[in-house]
């Protein structure tokens, strides 16, 4: 096991690529730590997968070195690399039994036979498939295919790091809770590098313990998901984390307050005058509806979703949700919104700007 | 649910019974018409039973040719299976050479026969032909027209040369139907070239690969053309597989009866054959869908 360094690594899929827009990765330096479990969220396309690829070694990246450790793996061939991947669709060898599916890795390697017999019925008891063990591969539903396929992944215990390629797109929801928590499991028994590559916000934030946005084959922000939560560090980040996303406002920046074409709104922080396109981004869970303070709202649409009420309303010319909790009166006097203000957070140029102390 | 009885649609399978009737039962019954009569021309026929078939199954130039024909038909299978396999495999996956690598292969599959057989009834001379003659220069003693062993060897190569495009074409199709999430698992669980080929290539292929030799198999055994206008079944008997002495017997002979008793029978055979392949196959394919 080692930290995976990526050190100034881009790619691109173009053989002689020229600008910006030609790599599928832009040069990028991120660290892994050993033992940490990740979730790399982004958008279809936003080059998850790649990284991932060159990771595992399955891809050379055009520009950039990769570390394990000390140890420079960058022209390392997938097998020295030592690591394990799951891939979006399952991949089983039809052939074969189910055990002899799971124990492939460790036969490839020339372990001991008591060993692998030992460690396969562990991993099938772990992925629920003792019963079928002597089956063939062939003609299982998708969902126990890559049930197998997550098993291949996990059966070696020495590996570096373990990459997951959106595994549970085919698994059916109920069964998806349940190996999301094995997986869980696994990384704090074994300790296992984890990266787990997803589009769906809720299995990132409940899977990981770091999260890795990328947005547009660049990583816009690592954090907790507390801190992809209450401060994004890109506009993608809080439009792609939280149902729905966080508002974006079109705004001037003037010190400690922001101006909404004259109505002002105050700021938690205090900001040096900044340059470019500027916005304020507002959850719409610290958006409340008041009977005078704040902005004048107009509301467009309520929608009951269960445990609160969703808001679709305007101010000032701009589309704005609001997440009004369960019990409060939506009425016809409630004409002005007010923003909770140190959750306010400033953009310029869809990068976040950290502010000043008031 | 009240079911309509109604037996007017049987009207409607009426058309293609009296085509096929027309196109393939009434020309087969003539053969069974020659296999159990005897003829002296004048369209007069004399009941003769199952003699003609009891003659052609003891008939010692029957088994010769059938010999010939089995061992024919093992020899090129066994040559162009596992190179049409080998051909597919190193064959570009995509661009420029993929495509030339394609048009290239289906080449030979676009001549007709009788036009293969004469390119290699020319090239083997020894005389004129650059191989004949390039083998006779280097020292070695071919000659397709007087050693049974060279006009083997020549009909085998020449057939080989025809027809492996086919086996390689039907691989390399089934080979570019494999997800490359496979290659990538295969690298990850590092399974070695051979283990890829064993667990990912061959059970993928499977389905094409049988077609293939069912579809050589059938060919092969039906020969006539190619090694007609090459070696004309010679020297002697050496090369004259079943087609070759079936037209000997009946245009050459005209022994009618015992051609339409042995023909039944050689229809027979392969119908036999491909029917246990057709039934593998699907049994294969249900094994599958289970």
């Amino acid at each position: 096991m080692a930290q995976i360094t990526l050190q100034n690594l881009a790619h691109s899929y173009l053989p002689n690529p020229g600008k910006d827009a030609d790599f599928a990765l832009k040069q990028m330096d991120h660290i892994w730590q050993d033992g940490g479990a990740y979730a790399l969220l982004g958008s279809s396309g936003c080059g998850k997968t790649t990284l991932l690829n060159i990771i595992s070694g399955l891809l050379r990246p055009s520009q950039g070195r990769v570390l394990f450790g000390d140890r420079d793996v960058t022209d390392a061939p997938t097998a020295e690399r030592n690591i394990a991947q799951v891939f979006q669709f399952p991949v089983v060898y039809d052939t074969m039994t189910v055990r002899d599916n799971l124990a492939f890795p460790l036969r490839n390697r020339g372990m001991d036979p008591k060993y692998i017999a030992a460690r396969v019925q562990a991993i099938a008891q772990m992925i629920g498939m003792e019963a079928t063990l002597s089956r063939k591969a062939q003609g299982l539903t998708a969902d126990a295919k890559q049930k197998i396929s997550l098993g291949r992944g996990m059966v070696r215990e020495d590996v570096n790091a373990i990459l997951f390629d959106e595994p549970l797109t085919v698994i059916d929801p109920h069964m998806k809770w349940e190996l999301r928590t094995q997986l869980k499991k696994l990384h704090r028994d074994f300790g296992h590098t984890m990266i787990y590559v997803t589009h769906d916000q809720t299995e990132a934030l409940t899977f990981a313990d770091k999260v890795v946005v990328m947005y547009d084959g660049r990583v816009v922000q690592m954090g907790t998901p507390e801190e992809l939560f209450e401060t994004p560090a890109h506009t993608f980040v809080g439009y792609f984390i939280g149902s729905p996303g966080m508002n974006l406002l079109e705004a001037k920046i003037d010190g400690t307050h922001a101006h909404l074409q004259g109505q002002s709104v105050a700021l938690g922080a205090s900001y040096a005058p900044l340059a470019g396109r500027t916005q304020i981004g507002i959850r719409p869970e610290y958006a409340t509806l008041t009977r005078g303070d704040g902005l004048p709202v107009r509301i467009r649409r309520v929608e009951d979703v269960g445990r609160h009420r969703l808001i679709r309303a305007e101010v000032m010319g701009q589309p704005l949700s609001i997440v009004a909790p369960e019990g409060q009166e939506i009425g016809a006097d409630l004409t002005h919104v007010a923003f909770a203000p140190d959750k306010i957070n400033v953009y310029a140029d869809d990068w976040r700007v950290q502010g000043g102390t008031a | 649910m009240i079911k309509t009885q109604n037996n007017k649609a049987w009207f409607l399978v009426l058309p293609v019974l009296v085509l096929v009737a027309f196109s393939a039962v009434l020309p087969l019954m003539t053969v069974v018409n020659y296999a159990v009569n005897d003829t002296f021309g004048n369209n007069q026929f004399f009941w003769v039973g199952l003699e003609w078939f009891e003659e052609m199954v003891t008939s010692s130039r029957l088994h010769d040719a059938l010999g010939r024909q089995i061992l024919f038909s093992a020899i090129i299978l066994a040559i162009e299976v596992p190179l049409g396999i080998y051909i597919a495999l190193n064959m570009p996956k995509s661009g420029f050479w993929a495509s030339f690598c394609l048009v290239l292969m289906s080449l030979p599959l676009l001549i007709p026969f009788n036009v293969v057989g004469t390119i290699w009834q020319i090239f083997g001379r020894v005389d004129i032909g650059l191989l004949g003659h390039t083998l006779a220069a280097l020292g070695i003693d071919y000659n397709y027209t007087n050693d049974p062993l060279d006009a083997w060897m020549t009909v085998i190569v020449m057939d080989v040369w025809h027809w492996t495009s086919l086996v390689a074409l039907l691989a390399y199709a089934g080979l570019q139907s494999i997800p490359q999430a496979y290659y990538q698992a295969a690298r990850i669980d590092q399974a070695s070239r051979w283990k890829v080929f064993r667990y990912i290539e061959l059970p993928k292929m499977k389905g094409v690969l049988l077609i293939a030799i069912l579809l050589r198999f059938m060919d092969s055994f039906m020969i006539y053309t190619e090694p007609f206008v090459v070696t004309g079944g010679g020297p002697g008997n050496s090369t004259t597989f079943l087609s070759i002495d079936l037209v000997k017997m009946a245009i050459g002979q005209f022994d009618l009866g015992p051609a339409a008793a042995f023909s039944l029978m050689y229809f027979l055979v392969i119908l036999l054959v491909s029917w246990v392949f057709f039934t593998v196959m699907t049994n294969l394919d249900r094994q599958e869908s289970k």
